[in-house]
């Protein structure tokens, strides 16, 4: 089954071979470098080069929206916050990561990572993915434009949906975005009436 | 066309492990949340895999949802982190431990 699944693809073409294990190699290199780097600056980075590597493969499988908004919040937005938090803390010192205060939690994690990649590629081979309910929101139409007056296309098609089917899903991410920043403030800004003792080191260190 | 969607199935697994072994071994706050967005982003992989196996845009509608609440997510948590900070100076998880009896 496995087989055939691997080569069922009779329309791949070399450049698409290419392509894949290249981005496959950035991305595995990536994951790699964020979970063994020292230096949480270093796994930022790493953090990049795997979601750059993503970012191919969704143009590869022709979701070219996606691909763009992969890189300009992930890439653009949510790294650049890490960095800025890194930065912002003064942690970005390599740390220590060769001892293991927990003993024996390492064996057990990758245990438990053997169990959990063991399971995902069990289902993916023995799993029935012919479901019989194709499109069950709407087809993909690709590159193909039938009629040059209407939109067509990947976007069109997901910007479609996006304010019909899901529609009431797209006004809740609308609130939770608020929500998230709302909180953000909250959490980032000092009560004014609680003084810790930071605080007045700092004022006394500013009065002499 | 590209290949078959068992390969990227293959990959966001093992992307997907690695985040979640990463999750577990790491102390440091903040790289813990850099190995959730690595389990995100295998699952958006996977989303968009089998929104082209099935021929259905409804999978990368739920991506576009997927990256909305991860930088949520993010800004949340290091939300906390920084406010956490302030308070222990610290952003190693084992060092939380002050509901510990």
């Amino acid at each position: 089954m496995l087989h055939a699944l691997l080569l069922a693809s009779t329309s791949a073409t070399a450049p698409d071979v290419i392509v894949f294990a290249a981005s496959a190699v950035v991305i595995l290199m990536g994951a790699l470098g964020v979970v063994t780097s020292s230096n949480p600056v270093h796994a930022a980075l790493s953090l990049v080069m795997t979601l750059f590597g993503v970012a191919v493969l969704f143009i590869e499988q022709e979701a070219d929206f996606l691909a763009a908004v992969q890189i300009i919040v992930y890439a653009g937005a949510i790294v650049v916050l890490f960095l800025f938090v890194i930065m912002f803390l003064g942690v970005d010192r390599a740390e220590d990561i060769t001892t293991e205060p927990l003993v024996g939690q390492r064996p057990l994690a990758y245990v438990f990572a053997a169990i959990t990649l063991g399971s995902l590629i069990a289902m993916g081979v023995t799993a029935h993915w012919v479901t019989g309910a194709h499109q069950v929101v709407g087809p993909i139409q690709g590159h193909v434009t039938k009629n040059p007056s209407s939109p067509s296309g990947e976007p069109a098609q997901l910007g479609k949906q996006l304010f019909t089917t899901y529609l009431f899903a797209f006004e809740a991410t609308a609130a939770l975005l608020v929500i998230a920043v709302v909180g953000a403030v909250v959490l980032a800004r000092r009560p004014p009436s609680v003084h810790t003792d930071q605080e007045d080191v700092n004022e006394s260190e500013l009065s002499a | 066309m590209s290949l078959s969607g068992a390969w990227y199935l293959g990959l966001a697994a093992i992307v997907f492990t690695i985040g979640a072994v990463g999750l577990l071994v790491r102390r440091n706050v903040l790289i813990m949340f850099m190995c959730i967005e690595l389990m995100l982003n295998a699952a958006n992989l996977t989303f968009v895999t089998f929104s082209r196996m099935l021929n259905d845009i409804g999978g990368q509608a739920l991506v576009f949802f997927v990256l909305v609440v991860a930088a949520a997510e993010v800004v949340v948590g290091l939300g906390i982190v920084v406010t956490n900070y302030r308070r222990r100076a610290t952003t190693v998880a084992d060092d939380l431990d002050s509901l510990k009896g």
